[in-house]
């Protein structure tokens, strides 16, 4: 079995009308054996920025300090907070920085960026362990689940959804998904980004 | 081989680890203690490598120690388990890392509450309720699913620690003989006989 599946873990995100929604499941396991139904993999960057980091639980935490870091530089130095895209691509050179020695992290970054007329644009994206950015305008999937996710996800999702109907559409996406995958499941978190609110709710899934 | 559990409840943390240093097949010594009380709030039960386990429990006890010595204040049980993280973590990638896993107990005192982390030799940590490491953890983690109370008084937390270690001795082929058994509440560390 690869490092990559060896915790289990997995994240999606998705677009919708002038709103964006992160999730993940909860569970941290050793191979097969569950540790905790509590280990989140969604961290906050900024109050409209979020990233996923499915993969190696070592390297969840050791990535989110090292993101944690590196935006607090970034916004000393232009004393303002970081836009998405910026920040996916800080992720992507991060880990490009270990090309021949990775962290086994797969992230996902949903966020809404300021347009030039000052309002706010989904910006969801995906980069592998090595920091290839993949843009997407519908949904980004990531982890161990990540086949089931692209899968269930083509056929729940649609374009302009409303933040209450993207929670649903993302929520289902996630929890029909991680059903059918051994190391992924225990519980559920989403996020749903508007410009003026975030919400986050946590799900019990099958706990089995 | 190593067997090692730890609940919380209410307002403390039973650490338990088997006491057999093992080398092969043989039995070298049956009372070695594989716990350090790494401050007085503060407990880490300790497997993996032998040779890796002393040197790096050592390390950590002494580094903790200047902590204390240099600041007014501890480390708290969150910051430890932090620093102890990062210090695998980082030896993960380093030309020979150390293979130990670790249990953590502590007690909080400036929230007074009871925490628990369960770490391995690749830098994962995370807060559990209740944790084990080795063979062990194979039968006792249904158990403690099923036992497991976390508003329990301490005498519940060591009837659901015997229970484990009952359950290791019946079913399990290398199965330890003896644990010790300590425990961290707000009056600081104690042993206690099962």
């Amino acid at each position: 079995m690869s490092i990559m599946q060896y915790n289990g873990g997995s994240v999606i995100a998705m677009v919708g009308k002038d709103c964006v929604a992160i999730a993940s499941d909860l569970r941290l396991g050793s191979q097969a054996m569950g540790i905790s139904s509590h280990f989140e993999k969604i961290f906050p960057m900024t109050d409209r920025v979020y990233v996923g980091l499915p993969g190696l639980a070592t390297d969840v935490t050791t990535l989110h300090h090292q993101f944690r870091y590196r935006l607090n530089m970034y916004t000393i130095k232009e004393e303002r907070e970081i836009e998405p895209e910026t920040f996916a691509h800080l992720v992507s050179s991060t880990l490009y920085e270990k090309r021949f020695g990775p962290y086994f992290i797969e992230p996902v970054i949903a966020g809404l960026q300021k347009t030039a007329s000052g309002d706010f644009k989904p910006y969801i994206a995906a980069t592998d362990l090595i920091g290839c950015l993949n843009f997407a305008k519908d949904f980004v999937v990531a982890g161990t689940a990540s086949d089931k996710l692209f899968g269930v996800a083509e056929g729940l999702w649609e374009p302009d959804l409303e933040p209450e109907d993207l929670f649903e559409t993302i929520a289902q996406t996630l929890l029909n998904a991680v059903d059918r995958d051994a190391y992924s499941g225990w519980g559920a978190v989403v996020y749903v980004l508007t410009k003026d609110k975030v919400i986050k709710r946590e799900l019990k899934g099958r706990m089995d | 081989m190593d067997v090692s559990f730890a609940i919380t409840g209410k307002g403390y943390v039973i650490v338990a680890a088997d006491t057999t240093a093992a080398r092969s097949i043989v039995k070298m010594k049956t009372d070695e203690d594989k716990i350090k009380v790494l401050s007085p709030h503060l407990l880490m039960a300790y497997s993996g490598e032998p040779g890796d386990t002393v040197q790096f429990a050592e390390f950590v006890e002494r580094n903790i120690r200047l902590y204390h010595i240099r600041n007014p204040h501890g480390l708290r049980p969150q910051s430890a388990a932090s620093w102890i993280r990062r210090t695998l973590a980082d030896s993960l990638r380093s030309r020979r890392p150390y293979s130990v896993n670790l249990l953590l107990g502590g007690y909080d005192t400036s929230e007074h509450a009871p925490h628990l982390y369960w770490m391995d030799y690749l830098g994962t940590m995370v807060e559990v309720p209740f944790a084990a490491h080795g063979y062990g953890a194979y039968f006792a983690l249904g158990l403690l699913d099923r036992y497991h109370d976390p508003e329990g008084s301490l005498e519940d937390g060591l009837a659901t620690l015997r229970r484990c270690i009952d359950e290791v001795a019946k079913r399990l082929v290398v199965a330890p003989g003896q644990y010790k058994v300590k425990v961290v509440d707000k009056d600081g560390v104690r042993e206690i006989a099962l």
